[in-house]
């Protein structure tokens, strides 16, 4: 629907007539800006919130330096994000959808899956839910309503759209969140995904971490707008932008977007402005991008720093507590490395499997073959000849607790 | 029985569909109160409501993306993209996304529920754009499935059966035939089997393959044929992924000859998998070359439609060719 109202001589209009605003509720300090108040948080709330928060960044350092060591071959740092990622999903329903991108693995964190299950999917083992078949980083996790991670960008913007039209059908009260860069909102499936979202008045959140590169590109080069936010008025959707660094702002930006979607089945955009502290990826090196001064201004902005203020300020949590769950969570990512760098690689036949639901003829075939070639040359292929014969299947009562009951996507 | 043209086919095969679940969910563009610009879902927005059957925007990646989350989901999608020519903003969404959403999430979430219909094929002066028959550049991705049908008794049957299979389907619908072809089909609800070939003609002098408009092209050929005093064994390959090695891998043992057709251009075209695999397990059998009688190796012409298409004349000849060798 168009709305007119005519002129008659030329006038051109721009975005720069508009001017989006950052809600801020803390500052670096731990103190609320004048007039700011914090979201309702009990004191149990609020530390699940921080210990994600913790946890994720423990996680993330540990295993950089075991993908440097040569231990992993890839990884995704979340750092300098965590309060944009945790906050969204402290802001959730548990049951609400999550779509990612690759660099939210702090909601997962906060929705309770375990270092073991992390170590799993990063060393590609027998337990893997994913049965090895991704890169370091892909996790997903059906009882946590986690989608699976996959590599395109921004083709999970859409299916979140999807996803959540689903719902609305189902009249569960439930919505989905999908996260994405500001890079990836560049991609043709974004503009997709809101549009359609828009139109069929679908209970989906939109939640945009810029962190202000994509890779090397930075976010002048990727839009000339005044970053992603302005696109919402083009869909007639709702939108705010937030810090990303403050995470009672995320939290309760997420809250109100939740209940708008939810409540009146309206999509919502999140514009949550923030930045990537670490490197893109392991195989990136930013020093030659970005100044070092610019990452260490970054740096002062700390989100965990800054939500351990305010904790510090509120009375619940102190120098000991901080001293104890450090240490107990980098034991604790030890531990769970070294049990899945141990654990034995998936078995030679989930090569073949749940490419349909099942194994189809030529593809057993296939199979066949490759086990004659493999049981002929048994050195060249040490983790495949491990699991030539039938029987050897990957242990483990969780992987079974994780799969889907039926063929047709859910219950 | 009921005479039906292959709309009303594919129609009354959406009807039933959505009737017993109401998890099936019918949209594309111009799908809903219009019922698409061919009514293949004519009145199904009045029977079933605008949130089961209804318009998207013109954004073919946005289609299958939502189509993709919400097979995810649970619900049981049936995107209509409007000509298979248009297929390709979507590409990185069916290769990437539908056809590998159970593989990499180690079977936790999948989009078995998904069938995606869109037309395809010639004949109807449709140029470059509404002509194209894009089965080839599919087949080359595991865990999706083809399926094709040649009539409306075959198009209600598999599309029921595509609807309720536990894996996406690409369903591509001969435009062609959508009024031309009519036959007697059952007004109950029944299904066909995917990746099954069906033999049409049982013959003993040679095996003349092909799927969907091509199978009454080639039925005119055959009858050329026979009256030549060639006999001719007909296979309908229905399903192009996974595809039916077993059938006409029999088929060809008996007959020692083989002739494939398709619309598709020569080159990567279908025809050269079946051709590689036949000559892989029939090799001592071949009485001659595997023939293909396919379009020629350029964009669909629009004039020259007539001169590009594989019809009754080139296959009848290529019969001819094969048996004579």
């Amino acid at each position: 629907m168009t709305t007119t109202q005519d002129i008659h001589a030329p006038r051109f209009l721009s975005g720069d007539e508009f001017s989006i605003p950052t809600f801020r509720l803390l500052r670096q300090d731990g103190t609320l800006h004048e007039g700011a108040e914090a979201p309702a948080l009990t004191r149990d709330q609020a530390l699940k919130i921080y210990r994600a928060m913790v946890a994720t960044r423990v996680m993330d350092e540990r295993m950089m330096a075991a993908q440097r060591q040569g231990r992993l071959s890839f990884y995704m740092q979340c750092t300098g994000e965590e309060a944009a990622v945790i906050g969204a999903a402290a802001a959730l329903d548990d049951a609400d959808m999550i779509m990612s991108q690759y660099r939210e693995q702090g909601a997962l964190v906060y929705r309770g899956f375990s270092y073991d299950e992390f170590m799993n999917q990063l060393f590609g083992n027998e337990l893997d839910y994913g049965k090895g078949r991704q890169m370091p980083i892909h996790y997903g996790s059906r009882k946590l309503h986690y989608m699976t991670i996959s590599s395109p960008l921004a083709t999970q913007i859409p299916q979140a759209t999807g996803y959540a039209y689903g719902q609305k059908l189902a009249g569960d009260g439930h919505c989905t969140i999908v996260f994405f860069g500001e890079g990836a909102a560049s991609e043709g499936d974004f503009h997709a995904a809101l549009n359609m979202a828009a139109v069929h008045e679908v209970p989906v959140i939109f939640f945009c971490r810029n962190n202000g590169y994509a890779i090397s590109t930075p976010s002048i080069e990727q839009f000339a707008a005044d970053g992603v936010a302005p696109r919402a008025f083009g869909y007639r959707m709702h939108v705010i932008r937030v810090d990303g660094n403050d995470v009672l702002a995320v939290l309760a930006a997420t809250r109100e977007a939740r209940r708008i979607a939810v409540e009146q089945n309206k999509p919502v955009l999140i514009e949550a402005m923030t930045y990537r502290l670490a490197a893109h990826s392991s195989s990136d090196d930013p020093s030659g991008y970005r100044s070092k001064k610019e990452e260490e201004a970054w740096r002062e902005k700390d989100p965990i720093q800054r939500l351990q203020h305010w904790l510090m300020g509120q009375g619940w949590w102190n120098e000991e507590e901080e001293k104890a769950l450090q240490e107990s969570l980098r034991r604790e990512v030890l531990e769970t490395m070294k049990r899945a760098e141990k654990r034995p690689p998936p078995p030679l036949d989930s090569l073949v499997t749940d490419v349909y639901a099942d194994v189809t003829p030529t593809l057993q075939r296939q199979l066949d073959r490759l086990k004659t070639h493999i049981r002929r040359y048994p050195d060249a292929y040490p983790k495949g000849a491990r699991s030539l014969d039938p029987g050897v299947q990957a242990q483990g009562a969780n992987v079974d607790a994780e799969r889907d009951p039926v063929n047709r996507g859910g219950e | 029985m009921p005479n039906m043209n292959m709309l009303q086919a594919i129609n009354n095969a959406l009807d039933i569909a959505m009737a017993e679940d109401e998890k099936v969910i019918c949209f594309g563009e111009d799908v809903g109160f219009f019922g698409g610009v061919f009514r293949a879902t004519s009145h199904l927005q009045e029977k079933y409501g605008k949130s089961r059957c209804f318009n998207t925007p013109l954004v073919e990646q946005g289609i299958i993306g939502f189509a993709n989350g919400l097979a995810a989901q649970g619900s049981v999608p049936v995107a209509e993209i409007q000509f298979a020519d248009y297929i390709f903003p979507a590409f990185d969404q069916i290769v990437n996304e539908t056809a590998k959403f159970r593989y990499r999430s180690g079977d936790l979430f999948n989009v078995g529920g998904l069938t995606v219909r869109a037309p395809y094929g010639g004949g109807i002066s449709g140029g470059l754009y509404h002509s194209q028959s894009p089965e080839a550049y599919f087949a080359h991705t595991p865990g999706i499935k083809i399926v094709v049908p040649r009539n409306p008794y075959q198009a209600k049957g598999l599309l029921l059966a595509a609807i309720r299979d536990p894996d996406p389907v690409l369903f591509f619908e001969p435009k062609r035939l959508y009024r031309a072809s009519t036959g007697e089909v059952p007004e109950e609800d029944y299904q066909l089997p995917i990746g099954e070939a069906e033999v049409t003609r049982e013959g003993t002098d040679v095996t003349v393959l092909g799927w969907g408009a091509q199978m009454e092209v080639i039925e005119r050929a055959v009858e050329l044929a026979e009256k030549e005093g060639i006999s001719c064994e007909v296979v309908d390959l229905r399903s192009i992924l996974p595809w039916d090695e077993d059938s006409v891998v029999e088929s060809v043992l008996k007959t020692g000859r083989l002739v494939i057709t398709h619309e598709a251009p020569l080159t990567g075209g279908f025809a050269g998998e079946v051709a590689a695999t036949v000559q892989e397990r029939c090799f001592l059998y071949l009485e001659a070359p595997i023939a293909r009688v396919t379009g020629l190796d350029t964009p669909f012409p629009l004039t020259l439609e007539k001169e590009y298409l594989p019809d009754h004349l080139k296959i009848f000849e290529a019969i001819k060719a094969s048996a004579a060798f």
